[in-house]
Parts: C-alpha cells; structure tokens; sequence
C-alpha cells in the first residue's frame, strides 16, 4: 500500500487519510521516495522540500488525528516555481532569482499552509512562465513521463510531469496563455485554469498580469475540483481578484451532461493539426452526444488573430513586470563601474533568450509611434475575442476544443524556430485574452502514445459547467489512463 | 520695466507634487510618516519583490477629490492607473504607478490674491494621483537607497502656462501651498519634500502668440529658489535670444549657491515612458454621491475667507491677505472674535503682537503664544477699558513666556484700569489745586495744556486711571469756573 500510495488520486487519500489507513507521513514519504527514484530522468523539480515536507505530513499527522482537519491536510502537493514561498526559494526558472528566497507566501500557498497541505518542492518552469516547453528553464528541461525524448509542455510543464509521473498527488501551475492546459495535455494529466480574478495573484511571480492565472493539475477532474475550491476567492491583496462566493466545485459533479448544449468552433479545426488529435476530439464529441448532449457549430471569427494580439499585449506587459529585476535589491548583480553597466550586465547574464525577446517586443510595442498600432491595437482585437465567446456562449453552454494542435513534440524540436513554438498555443490563447475557465483533460492517445487533451471552455465563473462535463465524460471510462515510462 | 522686460514676456507653467496626508502609503499597509530611519518604513510591496500587487489606499483619492474640488476641477467619474516605466535604483518596480491619459482631476483654477483685491486666475490642466518613488543616498565611496518614501501618495497638480512673472509664480505657490493645508490634504512642507515644484519657462516677444522653446527648471526647494530660478531663467533665455542663439530644449537644475541653472546631461531626461494601463489595478470609479459628501466636508478655503474678512469685517485685502495665508494663523484670529466688538483691534493684534511673538520664538503658533481665549479675554478688557492697549501688550509679552491667564497676569502686573469717578474726581481736584498758574494759563486760552493736567493726574494715580473719565472730569472741572 505505502509504496504506491503516491499514485492515489487526493480523494481516495483524502479517504484513507480520515479513515487512518493511511498516514500523511507514509503518503508524504511514499511521493518523495518516487522523487527520488524519477527525478533523475524527468527533472520536473528545481527545488525539493524533503524536510519541510516531512515536518508538515506530521504536523497534517496530529490535525487529522484530532478529526476535522480540512480538505487538502496532509495531502502532498508540487508547486510551479513561480510562486512565492516563505524561506522556500523561488526561482521563475531564471539565473536572475537563482537564489532569491521570499519573505512572504503566495495568498494560495498560505491558504494551502493553513489547511495543511504537504508542499513536496518547486516544480520547474519555462523562465518566467515564457514558453510552451518547458525548455526555457535556467536549471534544464523537464522531460516528458510518457516519452522521455518528448517535451513535458509548458510553461507549468514540471508541475505537470510530476503529476503524470506520481511524483505528487496534484500541483499548482499558472496559466497566461495555456500554460496549464498544454503540458496537461501533453502529460495526460487534467488542468483548469479558472476565469480571470478566480484565484488570487497576490505572489505569483507576474509574466503578463492581465492573463495570468492560478490553477490546479490533478490526476482527475475531481481531483481538480477539490483542489480548485481551495484555491479561488477573494484576496484583500489582489484588487484584480473577485469576491463572487466559491461554489464547492465538488458537489457539482453529478455525471450529467443530458441536454448540455456542446459549441463547436469551426475556426478550431484547423489546417496542419495532428489527425489523430481532431480525431480523437471528435470520438470525444461523438462520445458527448451519445450521453445525452447536444453539439452545434459555433463560431469565434477572431481567433486568427489572437496569437498576434496575445503576443502583443503579455509581452507589452512583460516587459514593464520584468523591470524589477534590476540587480539592486535581491537577485543576480553582476558588478560594474556604472549604474548603467550594472543594469546591462545583470540582465543580460540574469535572463534567458526567450525571456529578452519578448522583453523587447513588449518594450517597442510600448514605444511612442508604436503604441497605437500594436499595444492598443492588439486590446481592441482582445475586446473581439471576448465579442467572439459572448455570442458563441448564446448557443452554447461549454465550448469544446483540441487543447493543442499536436501531442508533445521532441525536445529541441521547436527551440530554433520561436513562432512554432507560440503555434502550441494557439487553442489555449483565446480563452485567456477572454479571461474565461477552459480545462484540458486526456482524451486518447497518438500512435506513439502520446497523450492527446481535449479542451473544454466555459463562460465567465463557469468553472462547474467545466469540470461537470470533464468528470461525466472520465467517469464514462471513455478514455483509460496508461501507465508512464518512468 | 528693463528694456528686455518691455520687448519680451515670460510663459510659465508650474508642476507641483504634494504629499497626500494619509497615514500608509498609496499601495501598501506601510506607514507614510517622514523621518524615520531609513528603510523601516518597507515591505514587499513598496519594495517591489517578485510576485507582489498594489491595492489602492482609498484615504489618497478621498483627499486628490478634495483639492480638485477646491481647484475647481472636473472630477472624472473613471479614471485609471498607469504605469510609467523607466530604470532608476529608487524606483523599485522599474516603474511608477502614476496616471496618465485619465487624471484624477481636470481644468480647473487656482485664483490668487491681488495686492488690491484684483485677482488672478491660473487655470490648471490636471490633478493625478501618484506613489512617490524612494531616495538615494551618495555617499563617497558607494550609493545607499532609503524605500520610506517609495510608494508614499502624491498629487500632481500641473498648471496651464498662465503666469507671466516670477512673482506670480511665487503667488501661485503660496496660495496652492495655503490651500492644500486648509484642507488637510498636504502638509505643504518644503524642507522635508512633501511640497515640490518644476517650472516649465520660456520667453516671447510681447505680443507674439506662438510660444518659445521652454526649459524644465527642477530643484528648487522654497519659494524664494522658485523666484530666483525663473528670473534667472527668464534672463538668461532672453539674453540667448538677442545674442541671435537657439534656445535648447532640456532639463536644468537650479543651483542655489552659484544662483544660476544648469544643464543635466541629457542622458538623464531622454526618456520614453511607455505609459500603459496599471492591469494590476481596476479603475479607479467616483461616484457623484462621494463628490458630494467630500464637497459637504469641505473646509473654508483662503480665497472665500478673505472675501469674508472684507466684506463683513470690515478689513482690508492686505489684511485679509496677511491673515488668511496659514489656516492656523486664520483659525486663530477667529477664535479671537466672539465676544469681541472691534474686529480691526483683533486683527491688528494678531498680524503684530502675535506673529512678532510667533517670529521671535521661533516656535509654532499653538507653543508660541496664549490660547486664542485668553487673548480674547485680554483684547475685551482694553475693549471695556478695564485695561490700557499698552497694559495690555505687557500682559501678553508676560503670558507668551508664564503660560499664565490673561484676568492672572493682569492682577499680578497690577494692570488694571481705576474707572472709579469718585476717586479720579478726587485726583483731579487736587491737581486742580496744585496748579492754579496753569490752571488760570488754561482759563486764558492755552488750551495745550489740557494734556499735562491728563499727564498729572495719571501720575498720580500711578498710571492706572482710565484716560476717558479724566478726560471727562478734567474738562468738566476745568471748565467749570
């Protein structure tokens, strides 16, 4: 029991926890034993916690023996590296807080803390969440579970892999453009990122802060669900954040999807996307309809443009919340005569190629002569975008696409040639320029094997509409999960 | 007027940022308050560490409405935060929250006192909300920066280029520095930098109407730098321009010791700020019912005091003027007032006896002189002549220095007036008899010596008699034959 316990999904250790069959620190243990045994080859970690995290299995020890311990206690969890964790630290990835350790928790880690959650280690991450690979990392690729040679997805795409693998029952990711939902689906792993505002920022390393957005990897949807009403709710921190009530997103799970009005957005099936990924929605959608749902043709005429508005807008950002990282107060300084050299130096050695070119994207879309045409530009196209989803969501309750046009591709492949790489994302950018919840979640498997995600979108704070549809059609056994290489 | 002043006018326009009195900063919990030890006032916020988020201190729009409403501004229903990016080790985000394309406030004026009750208006172009950014600290072999003041809530109150002088400049000053402490907004102290000032200067040939190149001057740190610095500047453009050379547009600093502007690299200035929209901030909405509930709480402002003080006190526009120009000073002179018939003694008391008490103590008003009762009680007993005027600026000397009660002092000192007719009678009947030469003298004609029997009785009731019934008694007994 104890050496598999890390394969358990959090509700059937949430069980075995109350029940006594388990303890935290057997199940704590039995997650770091297979960190152990996988990290060699997967490095989905930067930094592992092995005694901080022991030291909280038993703390989560004493609280569930004393009854009525909260829902994520003692469960163990791996957190994207970009997230701020007190006297943990956090290095987005990136030479330049190689060894930056906070002062301060995340709202969601401190939330996560008091109920008693086991934080395994910081999960790796392209540098400052820029990518799709995961490649982008300072401390090396991750490696994909299914298919060592394979990218894990990114950027969350250590959070990811370590769900995949068993390294951890869940993890926390962040999403700007489908940095959840693409290593979900290129792990075989199920991700939400929730509407904008549902989850407080507050320490969360900032990339684009009109996009970002926290959100949960699971082995299932209602592993996801458990862990995603931890998450959401209102921060005095975060004035971006909403105060809307938080539903128990478990108790939405009631397997019905009958009468479920599915859209289906011509524009997401698109020329060059991997066949078995359309055909493998597809069956999905088929698979829908025969339990009860309705499809209908939808129509979101702007997508064409979003990748470029995406680009335009998280980039523009970027480039301001990136300033920070100056060399003065905290992080790498690389010494020099003058003020000006100092900066130039730190940044130049601190950063990482990808992160400098969309600093400098976003720094001329930003420039005088060039803000009309691109920055304001690239809202407007954004305020379409969302136009585009409003009137889809009049005929529709849940949107179902590809969550990516391809199943994971092979590391290097798509390094030299930056604007492929931003074609990963071309299912998953819309939804956050919208700022509405989509969740990937397996739905087949490629002849290489590789794990295909189907993505379902919701409206605003339909996070139970989403994660309805996702747990009817897992239940249904549609889809079997397969064992990983490692 | 120099031959330059009559063949060219000055165009100035004056930015002034004034440190908003909340208690915390405008994004964060830390406190605001200036002149603790350095980097003690700090947190993650205002330091700018990875990952962590403004939230709007509600105190800072509260107050910015409350200048814009006294400026006459427009006060915009939505407006939004933006960020203006450049590198500099004080600025710790790499960028200042500030606003931009939507101020806080637009249009408006601030109008000025005339020396002769005509008075000035200059229009203002906006009011915007900002943090204040951090302050470095060279020291000979290395920079040291102190973040209390990084993320401490400013106003920007940016003028249209109406003024013409440098005086009027410094009547702007004054009159913007006087208003924003009549409303508690700011505490409008230049030393410690919570009232700062650019000017914006150029020159024209009278009666041109395009402008000239203007210059920024920065770094001036009183009125009087202000003053000094744009007529130097006024000078040494206009002496650019018969000299038949270009003015440059840049940035200079104001060197008090030398008295003369200079150049900053321009390196230093060049920059693009690539403002955009704060997304870590939601609009900042104002609704027309906190318009006019902050309008409800408004204070009287100097301008509606002096046209009061002229108009129902009867004072002049220097009076007014002089009295109104420190809320304290005006709060003062008004609780001076009740019980008091004759406004014009109270108002000379206090722009005399009592800003020479304030100067010469060098204290502030509340430490430097009596309670405004006390002094009132003192001005109404020269008012029921139970006191002499100058009995009275004794008996104030000594309470500035004891702290005592007017009605203590006045006994202690021996004060008091007698109005007792029986016994001035009695005194003046005795000089009467003393001086029966200049008795007859006065019988004669020399009416002049009138004022040596006042003098003579006076002395003899040790200068305590009151002036009025000697008057009164001596020339009924004088006359009386």
């Amino acid at each position: 029991m104890t050496t598999d316990a890390c394969k358990l999904t959090i509700a059937q250790a949430q069980h075995l926890l109350r029940s006594r069959e388990l303890s935290a620190t057997e199940l704590t243990r039995a997650c770091l034993d297979r960190i152990s045994a996988v990290e060699p080859r997967l490095n989905a970690f930067i930094t592992i916690c092995h005694e901080q995290a022991l030291a909280q299995a038993r703390d989560a020890e004493r609280r569930l023996a004393q009854g009525d311990a909260p829902a994520l206690c003692g469960i163990p969890l791996a957190i994207k590296d970009i997230y701020a964790t007190r006297g943990v630290r956090t290095t987005c990835a990136s030479k330049i807080l190689e060894n930056f350790v906070p002062p301060y928790d995340a709202t969601v880690i401190a939330r996560l803390r008091a109920e008693g959650a086991v934080f395994l280690g910081k999960a790796n991450l392209d540098e400052f969440a820029m990518g799709s690979s995961t490649e982008n990392s300072a401390f090396g690729p991750t490696r994909n579970p299914c298919d060592l040679q394979r990218v894990a997805g990114g950027s969350s795409g250590g959070s990811a892999a370590a769900v995949a693998a068993d390294e951890c029952l869940g993890a926390l990711g962040t999403d700007t453009g489908g940095s959840i939902r693409e290593p979900a689906a290129f792990c075989g792993v199920v991700g939400i990122k929730p509407t904008y505002s549902r989850v407080s920022r507050f320490g969360i390393i900032a990339y684009a802060s009109s996009l970002d957005q926290v959100g949960p990897f699971a082995k299932t949807v209602r592993d996801a669900a458990i862990l995603l009403r931890s998450l959401a709710g209102a921060d005095p921190a975060d004035s971006t954040c909403s105060t809307r009530p938080v539903p128990d997103y478990e108790r939405a799970l009631n397997g019905e999807v009958k009468g479920l009005r599915i859209g289906v957005p011509k524009e997401y099936f698109v020329e060059g996307m991997q066949p078995e990924v359309e055909g493998a929605v597809r069956a999905a959608l088929r698979h829908y309809e025969s339990m009860g749902a309705t499809t209908v043709e939808v129509s979101l005429p702007h997508t064409d443009y979003a990748i470029a508005a995406y680009y335009l807008i998280a980039t523009a950002e970027a480039s301001a919340n990136l300033e920070r990282y100056d060399g003065i107060r905290y992080g790498l300084r690389v010494e020099a005569d003058n003020l000006t050299d100092l900066y130039r130096r730190s940044r130049g050695r601190g950063f990482g190629a990808e992160v400098k070119r969309r600093i400098m994207l976003g720094t001329f879309a930003l420039s005088t002569g060039y803000y009309d045409a691109y920055y304001l530009k690239a809202q407007k196209v954004r305020t379409l975008i969302k136009r585009d989803f409003d009137q889809a969501f009049a005929r529709c309750d849940l949107i179902v696409t590809p969550t990516a046009p391809t199943t994971a591709f092979r590391l290097g492949e798509k390094m030299s040639d930056p604007l492929q790489m931003y074609l990963s994302d071309i299912f998953t950018i819309s939804v956050n320029l919208a700022g509405l919840p989509g969740m990937a979640l397996p739905c087949g498997y490629d002849r290489q094997g590789m794990p295909i995600g189907l993505q379902l979108i919701g409206p605003a704070f339909g996070e139970e509409t989403v994660l309805r549809a996702g747990d009817a059609y897992e239940r249904s056994g549609a889809v079997t999960r397969r064992p990983t290489v490692v | 007027m120099s031959a330059h002043e009559e063949k060219y006018e000055a165009v100035i326009g004056l930015e002034v940022h004034a440190q908003l009195l909340t208690a915390s900063k405008i994004f964060c919990g830390c406190s605001a308050q200036f002149g603790a030890p350095p980097n003690t006032h700090v947190c993650p916020v205002c330091s700018g560490m990875p990952g962590v988020l403004p939230v709007f201190n509600r105190k800072a729009l509260e107050l910015a409405i409350r200048l814009g409403l006294a400026a006459h501004c427009r006060i915009a229903p939505r407006s939004i935060f933006e960020r203006k990016n450049y590198f500099y080790p004080d600025l710790p985000k790499g960028y200042q929250i500030s606003q931009y394309q939507t101020p806080l406030c637009a249009g408006g004026y601030i109008e000025l006192p005339g020396e002769n009750g005509d008075a000035a208006r200059v229009r203002l172009v906006r009011i915007h909300l900002e943090e204040d950014a951090g302050k470095n600290i060279h020291a000979p072999d290395c920079s040291l920066i102190d973040f209390n003041r990084s993320g401490v809530p400013l106003v920007e109150i940016v003028s249209e280029p109406d003024i013409r002088t440098p005086q009027q400049a410094g009547a702007y000053l004054r009159e913007l520095r006087s208003m924003v402490r009549y409303l508690d907004v700011s505490d409008g102290n230049m030393e410690e930098g919570s009232f700062r000032c650019d000017a914006n200067v150029s020159v024209r040939p009278r009666g041109a109407a395009a402008l000239g190149v203007k210059t920024e001057v920065k770094n001036m740190n009183s009125f009087r730098h202000v003053e000094h610095a744009i007529a130097y500047e006024i000078e040494r453009q206009i002496e650019l321009l018969e000299a038949g050379e270009r003015i440059m547009q840049e940035t200079r600093l104001w060197d008090p010791d030398r008295g003369v502007t200079r150049s900053m690299r321009s390196k230093e200035y060049a920059h693009d700020y690539r403002y955009f929209p704060e997304p870590d901030l939601p609009p900042l909405i104002v609704t027309p019912d906190l318009v006019e509930q902050i309008r409800t709480e408004m204070p009287e402002l100097p301008a509606a005091r002096r046209a009061r003080y002229t108009a129902e006190l009867g004072l002049t526009p220097y009076e007014a003027d002089v009295l109104t120009q420190e809320r304290e000073l005006s709060d003062y002179f008004e609780a001076l007032l009740p019980g008091l018939d004759n406004r014009k003694t109270a108002a000379n008391w206090v722009m005399t006896e009592v800003l020479r008490a304030v100067n010469e103590s060098g204290r502030p008003l509340a430490e430097a002189v009596p309670a405004p009762a006390e002094v009132g009680a003192l001005l109404k007993m020269v008012e029921d002549a139970a006191i002499s005027l100058n009995a009275a600026k004794a008996a104030f000397a000594a309470m500035c220095k004891s702290g005592k009660g007017a009605q203590a002092t006045v006994a202690e000192l021996g004060l008091l007036q007698v109005s007792d007719e029986a016994a001035i009678t009695a005194a003046c009947e005795q000089v009467i008899a003393a001086e029966a030469d200049k008795v007859a003298e006065y019988r004669a004609g020399r009416d002049k010596l009138f004022g040596f029997f006042v003098g003579q009785v006076m002395k003899a009731m040790g200068g305590k008699a009151n002036p009025k019934i000697i008057n009164e008694v001596l020339r009924r007994k004088l006359a009386a034959n």
